[in-house]
């Protein structure tokens, strides 16, 4: 287990040593959102904005425009959640190389309750064009990717959860922007395929695991990292040949990876998918593991969904 | 360039707005007119640029936040040799470079999209942060309007400005008392602004927008300031020139139709019908 914003921490303070250009922002959220091993390591790259998301992703096009990276950490339901506009205009319309950190993002931030709990922001940014849309599933991916970040021009947003999670890709892994990678491949024939983003992946990845257990179905998982632009050709190769399409998301079932991948199958190859994810709620108060049982996003009901899926 | 010079230079710019939005059918009228002396001054006296090297590192950054008064911005720009003049009858066309509101593109010198209000202050402030941290010599020019500050936005990159103590951002607000629904005082109350700027750490002067003398001087006092922001409150004129727009707020938001177009530019030529026009 460990956090992904330590990954995003390090990484980014592993990037502003090779590049000078980075330079950190921050909407009072430093310690939370590991924005701190920036500020630390280059005290004179960071602006602390104070509670101000909408000036933070503004001042951010207005340094990039001048050559800097900006990278914009704050809360997902803060930024986007308050700052759409100028991700729109400000960021995505001038096609700035604005990096936008939404952290806590998703039902797993918990106790603090639903206004708290962002499960839209996907949704919200995905029709913005020029914008690329990345969540990673772990700490050795949130380091990478925050480290492709730096590299790759154009707007992005990065969005991570606020718990520790577990460990399921290896530091070696290949990471590439818009490019799927497969982490599982089940020996006997592969029936079911589960598309998935974020640290959810690992709830898919033992759920996959019990299926082919007690059913004998093969399963394939296919971390779908980067959820704008989808890896269309990884998805339309995987889905080749199988029985069950499933997509799994710590997010609303409107409008995320979801929708994204019917969007391409419905003109490509229509097809039948099961969503895994919030059904048009908001969430609570909770403990994280309490509220994924409760709203559907835990392996027990991933299992159960496929099962009675496969079942039909 | 001394200040009859620049008055033609106004003059031309107020013609070319004119033309300009009758052509387009739609857009702002007001606005426009009511900072010509103001973009005139900067882009013919104050700014250090070079129209035939737009994206010239050193250059003064002019970034327009009330995006919705591009007239003025592309008529001044052509009228200082960014682009052929030819070019201001396509504003608003499909497939033009002079969109409805600005889009960034240097090379024209449009330096900044805007349009939401609030968003070019913050890119502003971007911009002037950019050139504090890199050593750079060169000021931001930040045009605003008084509308605009009904925006949280800007009173969040106000802050930020003075906590920065950004000395070369140099903002200047149209203080114009007229926004879409009517007089700002009635839609929200904005006075005292000056009070405010002071209140949030920032240099402030007031000034007759529409006197060459008075814009100059008060830019010339603003880069002088090296320890915080600084703001001109500019009363100007809406719809300055033209007799039956001058501060009418119903301007704000449309465009003269054929026969207002023509009155207008004979209000332009004649100064209001005081001399007598050579096209008469």
């Amino acid at each position: 287990m460990a956090l992904c914003r330590q990954g995003f921490g390090e990484g980014l303070k592993e990037a502003a040593e090779k590049n000078k250009k980075i330079v950190g922002l921050c909407c009072d959220l430093t310690g939370s959102t590991k924005m701190d091993i920036f500020k630390s390591a280059f005290p004179d790259r960071f602006v602390e904005i104070g509670v101000a998301e909408q000036n933070m992703i503004g001042v951010a096009s207005g340094l990039a425009m001048e050559g800097k990276i900006p990278f914009c950490a704050s809360y997902a339901v803060f930024t986007p959640g308050r700052s759409w506009d100028q991700i729109r205009v400000s960021v995505a319309y001038q096609n700035l190389n604005v990096k936008i950190i939404g952290a806590h993002a998703g039902l797993s931030v918990g106790p603090d309750g639903a206004t708290h709990q962002a499960l839209e922001d996907i949704a919200s940014l995905r029709a913005i064009p020029n914008l690329t849309i990345i969540a990673p599933c772990d700490y050795y991916e949130t380091k990478k990717a925050t480290l492709e970040m730096a590299e790759y021009p154009g707007p992005i947003y990065l969005r991570i959860p606020r718990e520790e999670t577990p460990i399921i890709t290896a530091e070696n892994d290949i990471f590439e922007i818009g490019k799927a990678n497969i982490i599982y491949q089940s020996k006997i024939e592969n029936q079911i395929v589960i598309i998935g983003a974020g640290p959810i992946l690992y709830e898919a990845l033992e759920a996959g695991k019990a299926l082919e257990k007690s059913h004998k179905i093969g399963v394939t998982i296919v971390n779908s990292h980067t959820i704008k632009p989808l890896d269309e050709k990884t998805v339309l190769e995987q889905i080749e040949g199988k029985k069950l399409v499933v997509v799994c998301e710590e997010h609303q079932k409107t409008g995320g990876l979801f929708s994204a991948v019917s969007e391409l199958l419905s003109q490509r190859k229509p097809t039948k998918v099961l969503p895994i994810g919030v059904d048009n709620l908001f969430g609570e108060s909770g403990k994280p593991e309490e509220l994924m049982v409760k709203y559907g996003l835990s392996k027990t009901f991933i299992y159960k969904k496929i099962t009675k899926a496969i079942q039909n | 360039m001394n200040i009859e010079q620049l008055s033609l230079h106004a003059n031309s710019v107020r013609e070319s707005i004119i033309k300009m939005l009758y052509s387009a059918g739609s857009g702002h009228s007001a606005g426009p007119l009511g900072m010509a002396d103001i973009f005139v001054a900067l882009y013919f006296k104050l700014l250090t640029i070079d129209p035939s090297q737009p994206k010239w590192s050193e250059r003064d950054r002019v970034i327009l936040s009330n995006g919705h008064i591009c007239p003025v911005w592309y008529a001044t720009l052509a009228e200082r040799g960014y682009f052929d003049k030819k070019e201001l009858v396509n504003l608003r066309k499909l497939g033009s470079f002079l969109q409805g509101h600005p889009h960034r593109d240097l090379k024209y010198g449009i330096e900044n999209s805007s349009g939401p209000l609030g968003q070019g202050f913050s890119q502003a402030v971007g911009v002037a942060l950019a050139g504090k941290m890199n050593n750079k010599d060169y000021f931001t020019y930040c045009l605003s309007s008084d509308g605009e500050h009904d925006e949280g936005q800007t009173w969040e990159a106000i802050m930020l400005s003075a906590k920065e103590k950004l000395s070369k951002l140099i903002t200047i607000v149209d203080r114009n008392y007229i926004q879409i629904d009517g007089y700002t005082e009635n839609v929200m109350p904005l006075d005292d602004m000056a009070e405010k700027y002071r209140a949030f750490n920032w240099h402030v002067q007031e000034i007759d927008g529409n006197n060459f003398s008075e814009i100059i001087e008060a830019v010339e006092n603003a880069k002088a300031v090296f320890d915080r922001p600084s703001c001109i409150i500019a009363r100007t004129i809406p719809g300055k020139g033209i007799s039956f727009m001058e501060n009418d707020f119903n301007w704000h938001g449309k465009t003269p139709n054929k026969d207002e177009e023509i009155k207008a530019i004979n209000d332009l030529r004649t100064l209001n019908n005081r001399i007598k026009s050579e096209h008469q």
